[in-house]
């Protein structure tokens, strides 16, 4: 049996608006991944905590509370602190277009705004996990 | 995987967490894996925790586990919920109950989908819980897929398995029904606060009555999201254990359990090896025809395997 793409899907801040996470979640599972939903409200500690214990392949990061510039790559930064570097990690949500180059800097592999079908982030992901 | 085994027994979390992995995906090393390590098991307290969809079995899991770590113990917890029959794929939510914990050492959570695997665990689930028992954990808790009536392995797997039922569910009939309802070691009738609470928790009683054995269940009235009966439970847990452990019927459950591990690797050895075979496919192709009973055709493939079917 081929290895399941395990993805964590994760809310980090404070806005309670999970309807997009859900969507997603609910379309990688319909592409045969096993995916972990954490809810709203999460710390990136907890995520990252998360992450490494569940040994995920993979994150999406979904924020619509305009604090993504710092929550996304503060994520990215304490992965790779401990030592799951290699995860990848992605976001949505109501983020500017000019938000997305520095966050690609930052280490996050790709955004997908409002709009995006969910087969692109399907692709996405089965080309992209290592 | 020198590396791999040394980080999982002084407890290193990426290292257990990678362990995992390899186990769970039957990846190359798991043998060798298990090997190394599972003299080093046998020390955790192992709980399994039960019960229908909805019945509240995260968030009782959730509570639990911050009673224990205020006991000072560790706690190592396998959440399973189930994968889809059609694309395979799986949405493992009971972690969103239980991420209080998530920053906390003492606690370790993994979410493992079923992957088709039937009686409410998911298949490599007792391997999984070797890996947190040998990396240290003082008591691992098993939350299996919200169950219907027979999906009854974890009793073969846990020291103590409660069972959560709620309100609301069905009538004195179904408390009477084999199954999930003869599983429990302790149930927690949980939602307590809700109607129907009273005749539930005395319909179970009822039944208990008629229960014949030397240990019989206690019951325990529980409401989760508000911390209520909490600590009766976890006390009735280990004072379930003490008594299995004083009648002296632990040797027989660590059989039961090594028994069951066995048959596991046995069952799944030889399906591997028989739908592996070329001949496979043109037996079930001439049972379909009517040419041969299956009975005939696992003569057929064990013959092929150099196996007999031990029968005339």
């Amino acid at each position: 049996m081929a290895k399941k793409i395990k993805v964590l899907v994760a809310k980090p801040g404070l806005d309670g608006h999970d309807r997009g996470a859900k969507v997603v979640s609910r379309a990688l599972r319909d592409a045969g991944m096993e995916v972990i939903y954490t809810g709203i409200r999460q710390t990136p500690e907890q995520i990252v905590a998360t992450a490494v214990q569940e040994d995920v392949d993979s994150i999406g990061l979904s924020c619509l509370s305009g604090a993504h510039n710092k929550l996304f790559p503060k994520v990215v930064s304490m992965l790779k602190e401990k030592g799951a570097g290699d995860v990848l990690v992605f976001g949505g949500g109501i983020i500017p277009d000019e938000d997305i180059p520095g966050l690609k800097d930052a280490g996050v592999s790709e955004i997908f705004l409002p709009g995006t079908s969910t087969e692109d982030t399907i692709e996405f992901i089965k080309n992209n996990v290592k | 995987m020198e590396d791999l085994i040394e980080g999982l027994l002084s407890g290193k979390v990426r290292s257990l967490a990678k362990a995992i992995t390899v186990v769970e995906n039957d990846q190359p090393g798991k043998r060798e894996l298990l090997k190394r390590i599972y003299s080093k098991t046998g020390n955790a307290y192992l709980l399994g925790i039960t019960g229908p969809p909805g019945a509240g079995k995260s968030t009782l899991t959730d509570k639990v586990i911050a009673n224990l770590r205020k006991q000072g113990k560790t706690v190592g917890v396998i959440a399973v919920d189930p994968s889809s029959p059609f694309s395979g794929g799986a949405i493992l939510g009971d972690r969103i109950r239980m991420q209080q914990h998530a920053l906390d050492d003492g606690v370790f959570i993994r979410s493992m989908a079923t992957r088709s695997h039937l009686g409410g665990l998911a298949k490599n689930t007792v391997d999984v819980i070797h890996l947190l028992d040998a990396s240290g954990k003082d008591v691992i808790i098993v939350e299996t897929v919200g169950v219907g009536q027979d999906e009854v392995d974890i009793v073969r797997i846990a020291q103590t398995t409660v069972v959560v039922m709620v309100p609301g569910l069905g009538d004195s009939v179904q408390i009477a029904k084999a199954g999930v309802m003869e599983i429990a070691d302790v149930f927690a009738v949980n939602k307590a606060d809700r109607d129907g609470a009273d005749k539930l928790f005395s319909e179970i009683r009822a039944m208990l009555d008629m229960v014949k054995g030397d240990i019989k269940p206690d019951i325990f009235r529980t409401v989760a999201v508000d911390d209520v009966g909490i600590d009766e439970l976890v006390q009735g847990i280990f004072a379930h254990g003490e008594r299995v452990a004083a009648s002296g019927l632990t040797e027989k459950k660590l059989a039961q359990k090594a028994e069951s591990e066995l048959r596991a690797y046995l069952v799944d050895n030889i399906m591997e090896r028989s739908t592996g075979l070329t001949l496979y496919d043109e037996v079930v192709k001439r049972i379909a025809a009517k040419e041969i009973t299956p009975m005939d055709g696992v003569e057929e493939l064990f013959s092929c395997l150099g196996m007999t079917t031990g029968e005339n």
